[in-house]
């Protein structure tokens, strides 16, 4: 739109009002990325200073340092952050109103938990992309922010359960004594709970974990750790890929089990979350207490209020010996590595959003829709809903209707006395005619059958291409009756055996080779 | 080698070709299986050369070593949906070389055989080469007809079972005469004459099978070439030869059966009727509209469903769709949907064809399921994507006891709450059975070349 405006977009990074938020949104690394896009990249001054960034480092990747806030704000076109927008204490002013009308705004927003927030920044004609609503599609994987701080969170919980916790994480056999491995349990195996099992499993842990999903059972097999199950039919998959809110039945269920396991385990990781709502309350005060001494809670959901009914958002808390982690920084507390993962996810969006020369989001682009949650003066959140898991999920529940009866399967018909008496009369003539060479033979020849047909009725049905050509090699074996013909003089026998020879050699050769080709194929 | 030795051998060969088809009950298992086949077959060819029974050892080499090279190239070189004609082709193979060992060994007598023994000996031989030849024509036959030469419609001659019992008539006369003979060269003649018969037989009898009936076809021919080499078998005295028949003969008996059962028909029926014949009255005529969508609209709703169940038929295999289609479940699990296969017992031209097709296109076989293990789940399914399929999915089969297909099980694909129909056009499928699927409320026609169709969809869906 802006084609014969060469004036680069101007880009502002400011400081981070929260005292615990130790990122930054641009990092020097990503501004060099930023400028080679076309935008000017202006930072306020200290803006990186928590984030082990220096101002001169930002000055030496091309970016404007700006004292103010409202100085750079002013010149801005973009703002990219890491915390939703707040009040600004030192100015008495809100972020929002400090921004020109028209802004863009790229950051964390949460905008189930803020809709006066959304109203402010409409009423100011952001546009807003909130990098928290980037939905989990595969294309957006580069910008899925989410998975990409809570993979580091999930890794810090158990740097600090290890800290917390006063004893050894892994088994030891010492001159001394023997000592036990830790037993960790992890609550909910998304991207934080899997890179928990990792690191709880690198420190030697034994790793437990539950999902309301069984399809993750896998992932969580792969990473090493046990996976707990109900007896409980619920999935627990919504859209997108992030868990849906379960029934009664389920919760009930759900709690026994960590109510059992609480006794077990040593440390306790929960990152059970349910998008746009509260965190799900699944450790009791009752199961705290029934931990032994020194035990160690992990609350990642602490910021949407905690999935252990005692966790203190924000701080540590001992209850009665076990010690309960409600940090909301931890990803914060790697700030550098988590700094440039953030504004990586960031700038790419970012570059989606600019391809088409100016910042107006793409309406029909369904990661932009997405995320957009303020534009042009509106709210724009929640995106229209596409039919989804959800709706499918509604009559999942329901009990199934009494099972039809099956019209595949026919009752078998018992095998008619006729076909025993017949079969007993040829025996019989077999018996009274046939010579005695013949009836060795025919032995063999009955058993055989039978064999046969035990062996191929549990052949699987998806192999019976394979099963056709196999027998098409093995029936080469008439090839012995070519051979036997064969003579060293040349007459008709020898013609008809070679024939025969040759044949058949094609059926071995082929059925073997092309049933193996057909077999290499099949792939879990 | 003496004989006991390899005796022993033999048996140890038979035991290993149990184990081979015992291996193909599950993926696991099914490489292994193949090669206590081939390990088998290894130890057989070489103790039967190193017995001394085998004098023509020149002949030998000259006969097998281009057959290895030719078996070798054909295995290598077939298309996986040309599957269908190699086994045919195959199957011919086994019947040709039964009778030319029938022929030869009647040609090169054992001594010393007279009486009952004798009888017995000559009748082998007579039912070794006739197994043989009904084999050999039949499966030439099945594979023109496979390989589009000769029309895949079934030729109905006036009066064809009339002709095919004389046909046996006249076999079990010169088998009279055959054994009745007084010189080789007089029995020569009967038998050569049998040969003429009953391979005359056996293009009759699949000229009058259509293709689609085809599965139940190759598989009886698979069965008819053990029976083949069974006899063989038993002519020269031969137990590995007895084994393998039999097993080869039961294997492709059950094979048979199975694919009768997925239509709901006798293998008599199959062999010898055809759709049509047994009319119990008018089939209920297929009354409304089908509704038809752009392939847009089709990749919307694939985009939106949670779980989809593809139904591929013949018409996949013949566009060769399957790596299209392989691509766009390949994105779509990436979405995170549920995605599987459902396979009818007779979807194709070959038992376990679809299995095979969707391997090859790299489809994990774990989402391939049967008919039985999806069926009840097709009411939960938000999409069913039926690739060239027709009878298989036909609902009169268990509403209307009039139509011709009545009572034979189908993928009840109308229960989900949307099926896309990808089909070249309104035609009826083999049965000529009119479907009324495709007029149901939740069904919609996605008409063009499956291929092409998919291709589009794949587009779409990656945009």
């Amino acid at each position: 739109m802006n084609e014969q405006d060469k004036k680069p977009l101007v880009i502002a990074v400011p400081r981070e009002l929260d005292d615990l938020e130790r990122r930054v949104a641009v990092t020097p690394r990503t501004a060099v990325r930023l400028r080679q896009l076309g935008f000017s990249v202006h930072v306020q001054r200290g803006a990186g200073t928590r984030a082990e960034f220096d101002d001169t480092q930002y000055a030496e990747a091309g970016a404007t340092l700006v004292d103010g806030l409202e100085e750079l704000y002013a010149g801005a076109d973009a703002v990219l952050k890491v915390g939703e927008p707040a009040m600004v204490p030192a100015l008495g002013r809100h972020e929002v109103d400090l921004m020109r009308e028209g802004t863009t705004l790229i950051g964390f927003v949460w905008p189930a938990q803020n809709k006066d927030l959304l109203a402010r920044l409409a009423a100011r004609k952001v546009t807003t992309f909130a990098m928290d609503a980037v939905p989990r599609i595969s294309r957006a994987q580069k910008m899925d922010a989410l998975s990409a701080m809570a993979n580091l969170a999930g890794y810090r919980a158990v740097v600090a359960a290890a800290e917390a916790y006063p004893r050894l994480l892994s088994g030891q056999v010492t001159a001394a004594g023997t000592v036990a491995p830790a037993k960790v349990l992890v609550i909910g195996a998304g991207v934080a709970g899997l890179a928990a099992i990792g690191a709880a499993r690198g420190l030697g842990a034994i790793v437990r974990a539950f999902d309301t999903r069984p399809a993750v059972k896998e992932q969580v097999e792969s990473m090493g750790a046990e996976f707990l199950t109900l007896d409980f039919k619920e999935d627990g998959a919504g859209a997108g890929g992030y868990a849906k809110e379960m029934s009664q039945e389920f919760l009930n269920a759900e709690l026994a089990l960590f109510a059992k396991q609480a006794m077990e385990v040593d440390i306790i990781i929960t990152t059970a979350l349910i998008p746009g709502r509260p965190a799900p309350k699944l450790i009791t005060a009752g199961m705290v207490e029934s931990m032994r001494e020194g035990s160690v809670i992990v609350d990642l959901a602490a910021q949407q209020g905690g999935n252990c009914a005692l966790t203190v958002p924000g701080d540590k808390v001992v209850h009665r010996t076990v010690r309960i982690l409600g940090y909301t920084d931890l990803t914060s507390r790697m700030a550098i590595q988590a700094s440039w993962l953030y504004s990586s996810t960031m700038v790419n969006l970012l570059e989606e959003v600019a391809k088409g020369g100016s910042l107006q989001p793409n309406l029909e682009d369904e990661v932009q829709r997405g995320a957009l949650v303020t534009h042009a003066g509106e709210v724009t959140w929640p995106p229209p809903r596409k039919p989804t898991a959800q709706d499918a999920n509604v009559t999942r529940d329901k009990p199934l209707p009494p099972k039809q009866p099956d019209h595949g399967k026919k009752a078998e018909k018992p095998a008619s006395p006729l076909w025993a008496v017949a079969a007993l009369v040829v025996a019989l003539v077999v018996g009274l005619a046939a010579p005695p060479s013949f009836l060795g033979h025919f032995t063999v020849f009955v058993l055989s059958c039978f064999v046969g047909y035990q062996v191929v009725w549990n052949v699987s049905p998806s192999l019976h291409t394979p099963l056709m050509s196999v027998t098409n090699a093995i029936s080469g074996i008439i090839i012995l009756g070519g051979m036997l013909q064969l003579t060293n003089e040349f007459n008709a026998t020898t013609v008809l055996g070679a024939v025969a020879v040759g044949l058949a050699m094609i059926n071995i050769a082929g059925g073997f080779l092309v049933t193996r080709r057909m077999l290499a194929m099949f792939q879990r | 080698m003496s004989n006991n030795l390899v005796t022993v051998i033999y048996l140890f060969s038979g035991a290993l070709f149990i184990l081979s088809l015992g291996g193909l009950s599950q993926q696991e298992t099914a490489r292994r299986g193949n090669l206590f086949g081939l390990v088998g077959m290894g130890l057989a060819l070489g103790a039967a050369v190193l017995s001394g029974q085998v004098t023509g050892l020149a002949a030998l080499g000259v006969a097998a070593v281009p057959a290895v090279a030719i078996g070798g190239v054909l295995a290598a070189r077939v298309e996986m949906t040309s599957m269908p004609q190699l086994v045919a082709v195959l199957h011919s193979f086994v019947g040709a070389a039964a009778v030319f060992v029938g022929l030869a060994s009647y040609l090169h007598p054992h001594a010393g055989l007279s009486g009952a023994e004798r009888l017995v000996h000559d009748v082998e031989i007579y039912v070794g080469v006739g197994v043989g030849a009904v084999t050999f024509t039949g499966s030439i036959v099945a594979f023109l007809k496979l390989q589009g030469t000769l029309s895949g419609a079934p030729l109905l001659l006036p009066g064809r079972h009339a002709l095919n019992l004389a046909l046996l008539a006249v076999t079990v006369w010169l088998g009279a005469r055959f054994v009745g003979a007084g010189s080789v060269d007089e029995g020569q003649q009967w038998l050569v004459a049998a040969t003429a018969v009953t391979g005359g037989l056996g293009v009759h009898l699949v000229m009058a099978i259509g293709g689609a009936d085809m599965p139940v076809v190759v598989s009886m021919l698979n069965s008819y070439s053990g029976w083949a080499a069974a006899a063989a078998g038993f002519m020269l005295g031969n137990d590995l030869l007895i084994i393998t028949g039999a097993l080869v003969g039961s294997s492709g008996a059950i094979l048979s059966h199975i694919m009768c059962k997925g239509m709901n028909r006798s293998l008599a029926n199959v062999i010898l009727g055809g759709f049509g014949t047994p009319a119990k009255g008018a089939a209920a005529a297929v009354t409304g509209t089908h509704q038809e969508l752009a392939v847009a609209e089709a990749t919307t709703t694939l985009r939106g469903a949670q779980s989809v169940v593809i139904v591929p038929g013949y018409g996949m295999a013949v566009a060769h769709a399957q790596h299209t289609l392989s691509e766009i479940v390949k994105l779509l699990r990436e979405r995170g949907a549920t995605v599987r296969f459902a396979i009818h017992p007779v979807a194709g031209r070959l038992p376990g064809h679809m299995n095979v097709l969707l391997a090859e296109a790299k489809v994990p076989y774990d989402i391939v399921k049967e008919m039985d293990e999806i069926n009840e789940d097709l009411e939960r399914t938000d999409v069913v994507l039926v690739i060239g399929a027709n009878d298989i999915v036909n609902p009169s089969a268990i509403d209307d006891p009039h139509s011709a297909i009545a009572g034979m099980p189908v993928l009840e694909v109308w229960k989900a709450k949307k099926v896309i129909v990808m089909k070249r056009s309104m035609g009826s499928g083999y049965a000529g059975v009119d479907n009324p699927l495709f007029v149901k409320p939740n069904a919609w026609m996605l008409f063009g070349d499956a291929k092409k169709v998919a291709d589009q969809v794949l587009t779409g869906l990656r945009s």
